[in-house]
């Protein structure tokens, strides 16, 4: 007899998240890219909808490598000539208070003059100081009004002042949980809380490179997303994953060819792509390049 | 836990009154009320007092279903009086309730199936109430064996062990718990399980306490459903905290609120 194939019926979805505003939309990007949606369990595509598939944003900073002439906005559009990502992650780490202080002045004519030439979707991400964060994030905020961006990161310590600029000015917020389940859940409900909507919320779970931790990611993810499958909205967003910053500090990544390194981050997002990552956050052009390509074949 | 909201029922005082006087505002307001505590699905019982139980589901169905389109159980011990609430039904509706008597699956099995309802089964019959776990599990295999005789879908089963007052059962307690369970491994698909809360509680001073004592004991012996009153909240906190020790929710720190939020 042949053997039926049992398929699970879940009673919610992933919420669907939209980064990016076009000129019809009040905003200046290309595109909009939606993120989310899914009926089922990762790529069970015979199960339930999968309508989004995940995207790739590559990540570029607020300065240029110090053998670059140009400026950081030239050497963010000489990568995303290179590497066809879907959308752009801004990392405003010179804002630092040990990597360069820059003033949210400073950030906010930078995040300006990136708007001005670059015309994909953006994710902002802070430089990882809470106090600082909540100067550049808010002023940057209101540069990329309309703009509809993904702002990060709220943390559970630091989540208010980013939360209510990205209310104010119509953007998106990452909620960065340390591998932790509970406070991912809990952060979601205290961001709604402050009347952001749950559509308008991504989760940065945290992952670790292939080798260091992934494993302790994909289950975080695995559960989330039953959770959310099963009708627990407070869990039911998708996911970012900062696959390059990652995988680029492992050892291995950075020890051997360079092409091994190159190797550990595609290996490292397409694993995380099986535990439902929506958002890729990667840096080699190379490794975004392939990781497109598996995309695109399994969602074909 | 699916939740069903027992308070519209004609033998509470208020909600005989505003039957007898066609009051809608007691009924909106009472309906409202429980779904906002958390009920999924809310019970319409004409009581009593209702002299055409016939006409007065169907005003209760009505009433109801202009302010919230949550599921409906309609609750009689008469089939003509559940079919002519189904008749003006537009929400999803469960039957509340069959017996393991034949002369009513005869009648409320055909009836769940053409209008699609969820079907409540008690394990009793003209015989009696059951005094033994296995008495409670003859007659769920009964009913079990007519639905999928007639075709009806086990999931959309709730199996009721009936509960008797622990002051007047006392011994029976243990048996009506481990009915639950062996309720669920009847049959693969399993039936759902159901209990009607409050008579746990019938006669004692401390009614509240008995309530969530017991809920929390079932749904370990994996209860699935239960009428009850949905506007005591130490019940629903004990409710969802038993869910989150059976790791049915995910742990964290506002996790009450959170399921309040479904």
């Amino acid at each position: 007899m042949a053997k039926e194939l049992i398929i699970e019926k879940w009673s919610n979805m992933v919420s669907v998240v939209e980064i990016g505003a076009t000129k019809s939309e009040g905003g200046s990007r290309s595109g909009v890219i939606k993120v989310g949606g899914q009926g089922t369990l990762p790529c069970l595509f015979k199960e339930g909808a999968m309508p989004n598939k995940p995207v790739i944003a590559s990540e570029v900073w607020d300065t240029a490598p110090s053998d670059w002439p140009d400026g950081p906005v030239s050497w963010a559009e000489k990568c995303l000539k290179e590497n066809k990502a879907d959308l752009v992650c801004l990392r405003l780490q010179g804002a630092h208070p040990d990597l360069g202080n820059k003033s949210p002045e400073e950030e906010a004519k930078l995040l300006k003059d990136f708007l001005k030439n670059i015309d994909l979707p953006m994710i902002i991400i802070g430089c990882g100081d809470d106090a600082k964060d909540n100067l550049i994030l808010p002023a940057c905020c209101q540069i990329a009004r309309q703009e509809k961006c993904l702002i990060g990161s709220a943390v559970s310590d630091n989540y208010k002042t980013i939360t209510a600029a990205a209310l104010a000015d119509g953007h998106s917020i990452i909620a960065e949980s340390p591998i932790d389940i509970n406070i991912a859940k809990q952060l979601n409900i205290l961001i709604s809380d402050m009347g952001l909507a749950l559509n308008r919320i991504v989760i940065n779970p945290t992952i670790g490179a292939l080798g260091y931790g992934l494993e302790y990611a994909y289950s975080i993810m695995e559960r989330a997303r039953l959770a959310a499958l099963a009708g627990d909205k407070t869990v039911a967003s998708p996911f970012i994953c900062f696959v390059g910053q990652e995988a680029w500090r492992v050892k291995e990544a950075k020890a051997g060819s360079l092409e091994q390194g190159i190797v550990w981050e595609a290996i490292t997002a397409t694993a995380l792509i099986q535990a439902g990552a929506d958002i890729l956050v990667m840096r080699h052009a190379k490794a975004i390049e392939e990781v497109k390509k598996y995309i695109d074949k399994l969602w074909s | 836990m699916f939740i069903i909201g027992e308070l519209i029922n004609g033998m509470y005082k208020d909600i005989g009154e505003a039957i007898k006087k066609k009051d809608k505002s007691i009924i909106e307001k009472c309906a409202l009320a429980q779904i906002k505590s958390g009920a999924d699905a809310l019970d319409l019982n004409c009581g009593p007092v209702s002299k055409e139980p016939i006409y007065d589901i169907q005003w209760l169905v009505e009433t109801v279903q202009a302010v919230t389109d949550k599921p409906l159980a309609l609750d009689s011990s008469k089939p003509k009086v559940i079919e002519s609430g189904l008749k003006v039904i537009k929400n999803k509706a469960i039957i509340n309730s069959t017996t393991a008597d034949l002369e009513k699956l005869e009648i409320l099995v055909p009836l769940a199936k053409q209008y699609q309802t969820k079907l409540i089964g008690l394990t009793i019959s003209s015989k009696g109430i059951p005094q033994t776990k296995e008495q409670r599990l003859e007659l769920a295999a009964t009913i079990v064996a007519y639905c999928s005789e007639g075709g009806f879908a086990i999931e959309d089963l709730y199996l009721d062990p009936i509960i008797l007052p622990v002051n007047v059962a006392q011994a029976q307690m243990r048996d009506i718990l481990e009915s639950i369970h062996e309720f669920k491994i009847i049959s693969d698909p399993s039936p759902k399980t159901f209990v009607g809360l409050s008579n746990v509680s019938q006669g004692t001073k401390v009614r509240s306490l008995i309530n969530r004592t017991f809920i929390t004991m079932a749904a370990a012996f994996r209860l699935d459903a239960a009428i009850l009153d949905p506007l005591d909240r130490d019940l629903i906190d004990a409710l969802i905290t038993a869910e989150l020790i059976l790791n049915k929710q995910i742990y964290c720190d506002s996790y009450l609120e959170a399921y309040r939020r479904k």
